[in-house]
């Protein structure tokens, strides 16, 4: 399978602060690539640097055959990257539908079939469409950042920490949703709950310290207890 | 009965002009959280090349285009040179930006001279309507539908529109918006470009208003703008568009009525919208 996504020797600074000092990464495409590692190692920052909104200092980055590790975020965007951000970025004070509208690049019949299909996947974005994106509970925010990502014909999708201080079961729903998610486009995942990472991600790459320690098959990772003991504190 | 009238009509047109200084403010200053001091010089300098462009032409309409189309022009220099190194920085954009201002003041003098100018009231809108014994002044009348009209227009493009929503969410969250694909630094260039369209086109309509212009006007009226936004609350035209109006209102009554008070009048309103409503008179949240 191809690689869509590629981070060379990346490193990132934010103000003083060193915080990539060595990332490689490979996404393939059709599949969900974890981005896993202990608080603070960098996985946000490996994300945001790939979106150019912390640009890298040093090394590349290479986007469906494209090196992009210049460009403006918005380039980025519309090269065919959806961000999902930790705190999902929603427009408070917009709609559910004033959020979709503000995401969708150009209103062709395509954009709105995909709008369509988005809204059965997320059935609770329908049903509150005229409320206050700042008035959705945590998982109905989660589903509107990933439909916004998605509602565009991206051809990957950063997910950063969809689990993050939702309840169980909403959680379940989450990762429904990015498993059907991942029949059209690939994924990037950063995820703490490995429980989660383990059920939809195909590949791992483990970051500790701002550096790539070890990548490989997820089945690999659930397979080996003293690398998860090691960089993830569990096992 | 025909006093109030007067005094109504007078305080409602004075709004207005009001208005559409702060109407740029609003969107350069409330929604971009841009303090820009250099807004009474984008004022003054489309007051001047529009009357001068209205003396030459003997059209008042082209008078006016001209004044916007500077606005535009002065507009995109400034946030290009001014104030887009600053963004962020309030400290920095208060200095840089009174420092412009200074510059738009003096420069008026150098191109324009040194002495104010007198301008006319365009002759399809001059003289009044007298009714019983109330005079209604037509241009003061032109002025009021012309601040109602702009502020319908400045509603339905920031409420109803894709670019207005793109603003909206832009004020909100800069960075999201950018990660969704939309080049924001661009659209607030245009925002500022607008804004500062607004406050030369107030100037070009203010001084048929005030029968002259003169260099030091932009300074007068950028102190009321910046009141009528505090008070009117940030980023709120409508909230702008009523604490003009108010201004406006207590000028004209308090200074009949209380004329020793007619100084201080605006200051006592925004002290007073401070104290009761911090936040001025309605709020749009950012965030």
């Amino acid at each position: 399978m191809t690689n869509i996504l590629t981070l060379e020797r990346v490193e990132t600074f934010i103000s003083q602060y060193h915080i990539l000092q060595g990332i490689d990464f490979e996404a393939k495409a059709g599949e969900v690539s974890v981005l896993l590692g202990r608080n603070g190692a960098g996985k946000t920052t490996t994300l945001r640097t790939i979106m150019g909104l912390t640009p890298a200092s040093k090394g590349t980055i290479h986007f469906d055959g494209k090196d992009i590790t210049k460009m403006a975020p918005y380039d980025i965007a519309n090269s065919g990257i959806g961000y999902v951000p930790e705190d999902q970025g929603i427009f408070g004070q917009l709609t559910v539908e004033e959020n979709m509208k503000v995401a969708i690049r150009k209103e062709t019949d395509a954009t709105m079939q995909k709008q369509t299909y988005i809204l059965e996947l997320f059935p609770d974005l329908k049903k509150f469409w005229k409320k206050q994106g700042g008035n959705l509970s945590g998982g109905q925010k989660q589903m509107l950042a990933m439909a916004r990502a998605f509602v565009n014909d991206s051809k990957l999708l950063l997910i950063d920490e969809p689990s993050k201080g939702l309840a169980p079961i909403v959680i379940e729903k989450v990762m429904e949703a990015i498993t059907e998610m991942k029949k059209h486009t690939s994924i990037v995942l950063v995820e703490q709950n490995f429980m989660m990472a383990s059920k939809i991600g195909d590949t791992f790459t483990l970051i500790d310290d701002g550096r790539t320690v070890q990548s490989g098959e997820m089945q690999n990772l659930i397979e080996d207890e003293q690398l998860k003991r090691k960089y993830l504190g569990i096992g | 009965m025909e006093l109030l009238i007067s005094l109504t009509i007078n305080g409602l047109a004075t709004g207005m002009l009001i208005f559409l200084l702060a109407a740029g403010l609003t969107l350069i200053f409330g929604l971009m959280d841009v303090l820009n001091f250099a807004h009474g010089g984008l004022f003054v300098w489309g007051a001047y090349t529009g009357v001068f462009t209205y003396a030459w032409s003997n059209s008042f309409l082209v008078g006016i285009i001209v004044a916007i189309l500077t606005g535009l022009v002065l507009g995109f220099i400034t946030e290009k040179l001014i104030i887009k190194p600053v963004y962020g920085n309030h400290v920095q954009q208060i200095l840089i930006t009174l420092g412009f201002m200074l510059v738009l003041q003096e420069m008026i003098k150098v191109v324009f001279g040194p002495n104010g100018v007198p301008v006319k009231v365009p002759s399809y809108l001059a003289g009044s309507w007298q009714i019983g014994d109330l005079t209604i002044i037509k241009y003061r009348i032109f002025i009021i539908v012309v601040g109602f009209a702009l502020f319908g227009v400045l509603y339905f493009i920031l409420n109803r529109t894709k670019i207005g929503l793109v603003v909206r969410a832009g004020v909100m969250n800069r960075e999201m918006t950018q990660a969704l694909g939309i080049n924001i630094k661009r659209v607030f260039l245009i925002v500022f470009m607008c804004g500062a369209a607004l406050a030369a086109l107030g100037g070009m309509l203010m001084a048929p208003y005030s029968g002259v212009v003169y260099a030091e006007m932009g300074m007068e009226y950028a102190i009321l703008g910046f009141i009528v936004v505090v008070i009117g609350g940030m980023g709120s035209f409508q909230g702008s568009l009523l604490a003009a109006i108010l201004v406006g209102l207590a000028g004209s009554f308090m200074a009949y009525y209380v004329p020793f008070l007619s100084v201080a009048v605006n200051m006592i309103l925004m002290a007073s919208v401070l104290i009761f409503r911090p936040q001025g008179l309605f709020t749009v949240a950012k965030g």
